[in-house]
C-alpha cells in the first residue's frame, strides 16, 4: 500500500497544484468578479460596451478557475480531458447561440398580433 | 525513480477514474447550457410582471459568489492537506468548506422564499420558470455537494487518510470547483446582465 506520506512524483505536483497557485488563482477570481460588480453598481460603462466587459471578466474568470483550480492542462499528454472540455465548450456554444439566434429571428419575424390571432384561433385562448 | 508495479497499477485506475468523472462533468455542463439557453431565450417573457431589474437584489447574489468562491479556495487548501496526509487540517478546511457551502445556500433560500413570498413564484412567468429551474438545478448540486462533503468527512474522522479517501476528495473537490464555474456564469448572465 502506498499510504506514506511522501510519495508525490515531479509530474503530480504541477498537475495537482500548490499552496501558491491556489492563492495567486483565488487572489485573480476575487478581482474578476470585484470589478464587474463594481462596473455594474457605479454605471461607469453602459450598453453594449458594459455587457461586452462582463462577459469578458466571465470568460477570463472561466480561464482562471480552469487553470488555477482544475489544473486543466497541466495533465501528461495525450491530454484527454483538455481535448474533451474543448469538445464540450464546442457544443454548448452551438447550443446557446443557436437557441438565441433562432428565437429572436421568430420573433421578429412574428408580431404580436399574428401571435394573438394565431393562439384564438388554434388553442381558444383570448387576450385583450 | 523508484515505483513498484502496485502503486504504477494504481496510478492508472486514478486517471481512469478521474476521466471518468471528468466525463461527468462535462456532460453536467452540457444540461447547464441548456439552461442558460434557455433562460436567455425567457429572459422578457415576463407575462407583464416585473422584470428581473426590479426583483433582483444584486448585493445578496455578489455575497453568494464571493462565499462560493472562497469556498473553492478553501476547498484546494484542504486538498493539499490531505494529499500530505495531515488529517486534522483537512477536516478543518473541508469544514469551513462546508460552512462557506451552507451560508450560500441559506442566502439562495432566503432569496426564493422572498419571490415566491412577494407572488413571483415559477409559475408567474416563462422568465421566472427559467429562473427558478436554472439557479434551483445549481442549489440542487450544492446540496448534492454538501452531503457527500458530510460523509465524506465522517469516513476521514473514522477511518483516517488513506489512497482511496484521497481518490474520492479529489473527486469531490473537482465538483465542488465545478459548481463555482457555472455559478460564476450565473451571477454574470442572470444577476449582473440583469442591470445592465
Amino acid at each position: 500500500m502506498s499510504s506514506e506520506p511522501h510519495n508525490t512524483s515531479t509530474h503530480t505536483e504541477a498537475e495537482r497544484g500548490t499552496l501558491g497557485s491556489y492563492v495567486v488563482g483565488f487572489i485573480l477570481s476575487l478581482l474578476f468578479t470585484v470589478i464587474p460588480y463594481y462596473l455594474v453598481t457605479k454605471k461607469t460603462l453602459s450598453g453594449q460596451a458594459l455587457l461586452i466587459t462582463i462577459i469578458g471578466f466571465a470568460v477570463l474568470q472561466l480561464i482562471i478557475q480552469m487553470v488555477f483550480f482544475l489544473h486543466l492542462g497541466r495533465e501528461p499528454k495525450p491530454r484527454w480531458n483538455l481535448l474533451f472540455f474543448v469538445s464540450t465548450l464546442g457544443i454548448i456554444l452551438i447550443v446557446v447561440l443557436g437557441s438565441l439566434w433562432i428565437m429572436t429571428h421568430l420573433n421578429y419575424n412574428i408580431s404580436p398580433l399574428e401571435m394573438n390571432n394565431e393562439l384564438i384561433k388554434d388553442e381558444g385562448i383570448y387576450r385583450e | 525513480m523508484a515505483q513498484n508495479i502496485a502503486s504504477h497499477h494504481e496510478a492508472e485506475a486514478n486517471d481512469r477514474v478521474l476521466f471518468g468523472f471528468w466525463i461527468y462533468l462535462m456532460t453536467d455542463l452540457l444540461m447547464f447550457a441548456v439552461l442558460f439557453a434557455t433562460y436567455a431565450v425567457l429572459r422578457d417573457s415576463t407575462a407583464g410582471g416585473p422584470s428581473d431589474r426590479e426583483l433582483f437584489r444584486l448585493p445578496l447574489a455578489f455575497t453568494g459568489t464571493l462565499l462560493l468562491l472562497t469556498s473553492s479556495f478553501t476547498c484546494g487548501i484542504g486538498m493539499i492537506a490531505a494529499r500530505q496526509y495531515k488529517k486534522f487540517q483537512t477536516l478543518l478546511w473541508f469544514g469551513i468548506t462546508f460552512l462557506l457551502g451552507l451560508a450560500f445556500l441559506t442566502l439562495e433560500v432566503v432569496e426564493f422564499r422572498e419571490l415566491i413570498h412577494e407572488g413571483h413564484t415559477w409559475q408567474s412567468s416563462a422568465w421566472l420558470s427559467s429562473f427558478f429551474s436554472l439557479v434551483g438545478t445549481h442549489g440542487l448540486h450544492i446540496i448534492s455537494g454538501l452531503l457527500w462533503m458530510a460523509v465524506c468527512m465522517v469516513f476521514i474522522v473514522k477511518r483516517g487518510l488513506n489512497s482511496s479517501m484521497i481518490r474520492k476528495l479529489t473527486l469531490l473537490s473537482l465538483f465542488w470547483h465545478f459548481l463555482d464555474i457555472v455559478w460564476i456564469f450565473i451571477f454574470t448572465i442572470v444577476y449582473l446582465m440583469a442591470f445592465v
